[in-house]
C-alpha cells in the first residue's frame, strides 16, 4: 500500500522540522551564552575551570544541532541553502569562523603546550559566545525583513549589496533579534550553570548576572516581536506568487494558525516562568522552563515566518525572487525519502537524553573536578 | 588547479574548498580508524580485567581527543561551503546531494557526539559494559558519517537515480536506492574507510615505536602494536582489493580520469599497468594541453587490460581517443558532445523562455521532450559540455593524477610490509632488537598522511573539470560573489588552519612524551 502524502504537506512537515531543529538550536546556544561569561562571573581559575567543563560537556550537541539545521535546509530547501549561504557570504563565513574556534578552544585551553596559552583559548570562546547567537539571530531575523537579492530564470542568485550579508547589520529590527538571542543565550547558559555547578560563591555571581541579563532580553525580544507583528510582512500570493508587503501579515499568520498561538504563547509563559524561578526562586529548575519556553516560541516566529501564504526569504530588492516553501522545497521524492529518515529523530532524542542522564547524575563540584580523567 | 592558479574567483573558490578539503582530511582517517583501535583495545580490557589495557586505550583515547576536535571544526566548514561558494550547485543537485548530508547529520553525527561525551567522561559514572558500548557507538558513528559524505561524493562522480525536471531547472532524485548504492559509492566508501584504518594502524605502530626505541612503556607498546599491527594488515589488504574494483568502475564511470591517472594517450589492446615512469614533455598538444612521453618504464604486462575489462586482449581507451572519438570502439568525440550538450541546453532555455512568455503551446512541446528517452539518452547526458569552447578543456593534470596515483599505491603495499613485519617481530618477540625496523615505523607516520591526502587528489584532480560528471563543470557550479571576498576568506582559513594545526601537534606530542597516566 502506498503512503499519499500531499506535496504541500510535506513542504509543511519539513519547514516544522526545520522549525524544531532552529528551537533545539537556540536552546542548546546555552552553551554559547555560559561563554560570552567566561571572563566576567568566574572569580578564580577553578571556578573558571567549573564553568568551562560544565559547558564543554555539551557543546557537541549546539554543534551537531548547527550541522544538522544546515543538512536539513539544503536537503529540503535547497534553493535557500544556495540563495542566502551564496549570497549572504560575509555573514554566514563570520557565523563559521566562531565555531570554528569553539570546536577545538575546549579540548586545548587546559593542554600542555598549546602553544598560544589558555588565555587565547578562552577568548576563542569568548568570541563564539558572542557572535554566535547575536549573528544567528540577525540573519533568521532577514526572514521577516528582507534581503537584497534576485534570482534569475535559472534560479541563480545575484547579491544587491557588495556587503554581502552584513548589510543586515544596519537594519535596527535584525539587530533587535540578534540581541534578542544573544541576551536569551546568556540567560540560559546562567540557569544551566546554576543547574549544574554546585558551588555557592559562584551561585551567588550567577543569580546576580541573571537578572542584569533577563532585562534586556526581554526588553529586545518584545521590540522585535512588536516591530514584525506591527509592521508589514512579505505574502505570497498563493495564484499568482506576487509577492507583496502586506500590514500585518505576521500578526495574521500568528493569530490565524493555532498551533502557532499556542506555541508562541505557551512558550513566552514557560519562559517567564523560568525567569521568575530564576530570579526569585533561586531554582535550578529554572533551565527546563526555559528550554520548553523557547523550544516552542522559535517554532512559532519560524512558522509565522513560513507558513500560511507567506515568503519565507523575502527579497527586498526584487519581491519576486523571494522564496516562498513552494519555491524553494526539494522534489516530492526527496521530501517523502527524508521525512521516513526523520521518523529516526526521536530515537535520537531518546538516546541523548538516556547518554546525558547517565552522565550527568550528580553536579559538577570541586571534588568532582578532582577525581575526573577527562577536564577541560 | 595548480597549472591553472590564478586570480579569477573560480580558482580561489577551488582553493578554498581544496585547503578545507586537505586540513579536514589529516584528522578524518585517524579518527575513523583510531576510533576501531580503541573499541578493540578496550573489549580486552572488559574480556580480561586487564588494568593495563584499560591504560593502553585511555592513553591512545586522550590522542583521539585531540585529534577528534580539529576533525570537527574543519568538518562545518566543508558542508557549509557547498552553499557559500558553490551556490549554483547546491541548486542544481541539493535535490539529491543535500539528502545524505541531512541523513549524515540525522544518523551519524547525533550518535558520534553522544557517545563520545560518555566514552571521555563517562569512565567513573557507567557501567564498564556501557562505556564499552559507547566507544564502539563512537566508532560505528564516525565511519557512518564518513559513508554518507562519501554516497554525495560519489554521485557527483556517477551521478545516478536522478531526472531532470525543467520547470525548476534542477536534477531530482527518482531512487535514493541507487544514489546509495551507487557502484562508485560503495567502493569509496570500502576503499576510504579501510585507508583510514590503515593510517590509524601506522599512527599507532610509530609511536608506539618511539616508547620502544626510548625503552618506555614497553608492554604497552608491544601491546598497541600488535592489535594496530593485525588491524592494519587486514585493513591493508581491503585496501588494495578495493582501489582495484574502485579502478575497475572508475574505467567505466570517468575514462578520461582513469585515462589521465596511466597516462595513457592512444588506446590499445593487451594494455600493461605502468608501475613506475617518468613523465617528460614530448612537444605535441592536444589543445593547450602538453602530450606526455614515458620515460623510465617499467610495467605489468596486459595487467591494465585485466583490470578494466577483465581479459589480457581487452581494448582501454587513451586520452586521444576520448578527445577525438574512435567511431570503430563506439566513442564518441567531446565536439560532438558539446553540440549535444549545446543543443540540449538550448532546448531548456528555449522551455524557460517559453513559460516566461506563457507560450502554453511551446511549454508542451519542449517539455515532452524532456520525456523522450533519445533526447535524455543522446542529448541531455551531455547537457555540462555545452559550457566548454574546446575539447581539450575536460582533460585533467595528466602529471599531477600520474605520479600522485602511484607514490599512493606505492605507500599502500609498503604499510602492508611494514604491519607484516610489526606481527613478525612481535611474535618473535625481537621488535626491541631491530631498531631500524623501529625507527622506519616512526617515520612512517608522515607518509601515511601522504598517502591518503594523495588518494584525495587523485580522486578530485583527476576529475576535474567536474564538479558533477558530465552535468555541470565546476566554473558553471561556483557562487556569484567577488574573487576578492574569497581570497581574503581563502587567507583567513589558511592562518587559522594552520595556527590550530600547529597546535595540535604540539599538544599531541607532548601528550606521547609524557606518556599515559600512572
Amino acid at each position: 500500500m502506498t503512503l499519499q502524502i500531499s506535496y504541500l504537506f510535506l513542504r509543511e512537515y519539513w519547514w516544522l522540522i526545520i522549525s524544531l531543529l532552529g528551537g533545539l538550536l537556540v536552546f542548546l546556544m546555552f552553551v554559547q551564552g555560559g561563554q560570552s561569561f567566561i571572563f566576567s562571573l568566574p572569580r578564580n581559575d577553578l571556578q573558571r575551570k567549573m564553568v568551562v567543563n560544565s559547558l564543554g560537556r555539551k557543546w557537541e550537541f549546539t554543534f551537531t544541532t548547527l550541522v544538522t539545521f544546515g543538512g536539513a535546509f539544503f536537503a529540503s530547501f535547497p534553493l535557500f541553502y544556495a540563495t542566502s549561504f551564496g549570497g549572504a557570504y560575509w555573514v554566514w563565513m563570520a557565523i563559521l569562523f566562531s565555531f570554528i574556534i569553539q570546536a577545538v578552544a575546549y579540548e586545548y585551553r587546559s593542554k600542555p603546550a598549546n602553544v598560544y596559552g589558555t588565555r587565547v583559548f578562552d577568548t576563542f570562546l569568548f568570541i563564539n559566545g558572542c557572535l554566535g547567537p547575536f549573528l544567528i539571530g540577525v540573519a533568521v531575523a532577514t526572514f521577516f525583513t528582507g534581503s537584497d537579492f534576485t534570482l534569475d530564470l535559472f534560479n541563480r542568485v545575484q547579491w544587491g549589496s557588495g556587503w554581502h550579508g552584513l548589510e543586515a547589520l544596519i537594519n535596527p529590527v535584525n539587530l533587535l533579534l540578534g540581541l534578542a538571542v544573544l541576551f536569551l543565550a546568556r540567560v540560559l547558559g546562567l540557569m544551566y550553570l546554576e543547574n549544574s555547578i554546585d558551588d555557592k560563591e559562584l551561585t551567588a555571581s550567577l543569580k546576580k548576572a541573571l537578572v542584569r541579563n533577563a532585562i534586556p532580553f526581554l526588553v529586545f525580544f518584545l521590540a522585535f516581536v512588536a516591530a514584525i507583528l506591527l509592521g508589514k510582512g512579505y505574502r505570497a500570493d498563493p495564484v499568482t506568487g506576487e509577492v507583496t508587503l502586506v500590514k500585518y501579515h505576521y500578526l495574521h499568520n500568528l493569530v490565524g494558525n493555532v498551533f502557532t498561538l499556542v506555541f508562541f504563547t505557551g512558550g513566552v509563559v514557560l519562559v517567564l516562568v523560568a525567569l521568575w524561578l530564576g530570579i526569585f526562586r533561586g531554582s535550578r529548575r529554572a533551565i527546563w522552563y526555559a528550554g520548553f519556553g523557547t523550544v516552542p516560541v522559535v517554532i512559532a516566529l519560524f512558522l509565522m515566518a513560513g507558513y500560511g501564504e507567506t515568503a519565507f526569504y523575502p527579497s527586498s530588492a526584487d519581491p519576486d525572487s523571494s522564496l516562498t516553501l513552494a519555491k524553494a522545497s526539494s522534489s516530492y521524492f526527496t521530501l517523502k525519502t527524508m521525512m521516513y529518515v526523520s521518523f529516526i529523530i526521536p530515537f535520537v532524542v531518546a538516546y541523548i537524553w538516556y547518554a546525558w542522564s547517565s552522565i550527568n547524575r550528580s553536579r559538577i563540584t570541586r571534588e568532582e573536578l578532582a577525581g575526573e580523567d577527562h577536564t577541560y | 588547479m595548480i597549472e591553472n592558479f590564478d586570480l579569477s574567483l573560480v580558482n580561489w573558490s577551488r582553493a578554498q574548498f581544496a585547503l578545507t578539503a586537505i586540513y579536514h582530511w589529516l584528522f578524518v582517517p585517524l579518527t575513523l580508524g583510531l576510533s576501531f583501535i580503541l573499541a578493540f583495545m578496550e573489549t580486552l580490557y572488559v574480556r580480561t580485567g586487564d588494568e593495563m589495557w584499560k591504560k593502553i586505550t585511555k592513553f591512545w583515547m586522550t590522542l583521539f581527543g585531540i585529534n577528534f576536535a580539529i576533525g570537527v571544526a574543519t568538518g562545518i566548514i566543508l558542508e557549509f561551503e557547498f552553499g557559500t561558494n558553490w551556490s549554483n550547485y547546491s541548486w542544481f543537485v541539493g535535490d539529491i546531494f543535500g539528502a545524505p548530508l541531512a541523513v549524515e547529520g540525522i544518523l551519524a553525527f547525533f550518535l558520534e557526539s553522544t557517545f563520545v561525551a560518555v566514552m571521555f567522561f563517562g569512565w567513573n559514572k557507567v557501567s564498564k559494559k556501557f562505556h564499552l558500548a559507547s566507544t564502539w557507538l563512537v566508532a560505528i558513528g564516525a565511519n557512518l558519517s564518513a559513508l554518507w559524505i562519501l554516497v554525495a561524493n560519489a554521485w557527483m562522480e556517477n551521478p545516478v537515480g536522478m531526472v531532470f525536471n525543467p520547470d525548476t531547472a534542477r536534477n531530482e532524485m527518482n531512487s535514493f536506492r541507487e544514489v546509495v548504492f551507487n557502484p562508485v559509492a560503495i567502493d569509496k566508501f570500502l576503499h576510504t574507510v579501510t585507508s583510514g584504518f590503515v593510517l590509524a594502524s601506522v599512527f599507532v605502530v610509530g609511536i608506539s615505536a618511539w616508547f620502544l626505541i626510548r625503552k618506555r612503556e614497553q608492554e604497552l607498546a608491544r601491546k598497541s602494536i600488535l592489535i594496530a599491527g593485525i588491524f592494519g594488515l587486514v585493513s591493508g589488504l581491503a585496501v588494495a582489493l578495493t582501489g582495484d574494483s574502485s579502478a575497475r568502475t572508475l574505467a567505466q564511470v570517468q575514462p578520461v580520469k582513469f585515462a589521465a591517472m596511466e597516462a595513457l594517450y592512444e588506446g590499445k589492446t593487451d594494455a600493461g599497468l605502468t608501475v613506475i615512469g617518468a613523465l617528460t614533455d614530448s612537444g605535441e598538444r592536444i589543445g593547450e594541453k602538453k602530450v606526455h612521453d614515458m620515460k623510465l618504464k617499467i610495467e605489468i604486462p596486459k595487467l591494465l587490460s585485466i583490470m578494466t575489462t577483465g581479459k589480457g586482449e581487452g581494448y582501454v581507451p587513451g586520452l586521444r581517443d576520448l578527445i577525438d572519438g574512435n567511431p570503430e570502439r563506439g566513442i564518441l568525440s567531446v565536439s560532438e558532445m558539446m553540440e549535444r550538450g549545446r543543443y540540449a541546453r538550448q532546448v531548456l532555455i528555449d522551455y524557460k523562455m517559453a513559460k516566461e512568455l506563457g507560450d502554453t503551446e511551446s511549454m508542451a512541446s519542449l517539455a515532452a521532450k524532456f520525456e523522450e528517452k533519445d533526447f535524455t539518452e543522446n542529448y541531455f547526458r551531455y547537457f555540462g559540455y555545452s559550457y566548454f569552447d574546446h575539447p581539450w578543456q575536460v582533460i585533467p593534470s595528466v602529471p599531477v593524477t600520474f605520479y600522485a596515483f602511484r607514490v599512493m599505491v606505492g605507500l599502500g603495499f609498503f604499510f602492508i610490509l611494514l604491519f607484516v613485519l610489526a606481527i613478525w617481530f612481535h611474535r618473535r618477540k625481537t621488535l626491541e632488537r631491530n631498531p631500524w625496523f623501529l625507527w622506519i615505523a616512526l617515520f612512517s607516520i608522515p607518509l601515511a598522511y601522504l598517502a591518503s591526502e594523495l588518494g584525495w587528489i587523485v580522486t578530485e584532480m583527476g576529475r576535474q573539470p567536474w564538479i558533477i560528471q558530465n552535468l555541470m563543470p565546476v566554473h558553471v557550479a561556483v557562487s556569484n560573489i567577488s574573487a576578492g571576498a574569497v581570497q581574503t576568506t581563502f587567507w583567513l582559513f589558511a592562518v587559522l588552519f594552520t595556527a590550530l594545526l600547529i597546535a595540535e601537534i604540539s599538544i599531541m606530542v607532548r601528550q606521547i612524551k609524557t606518556g599515559p597516566k600512572h
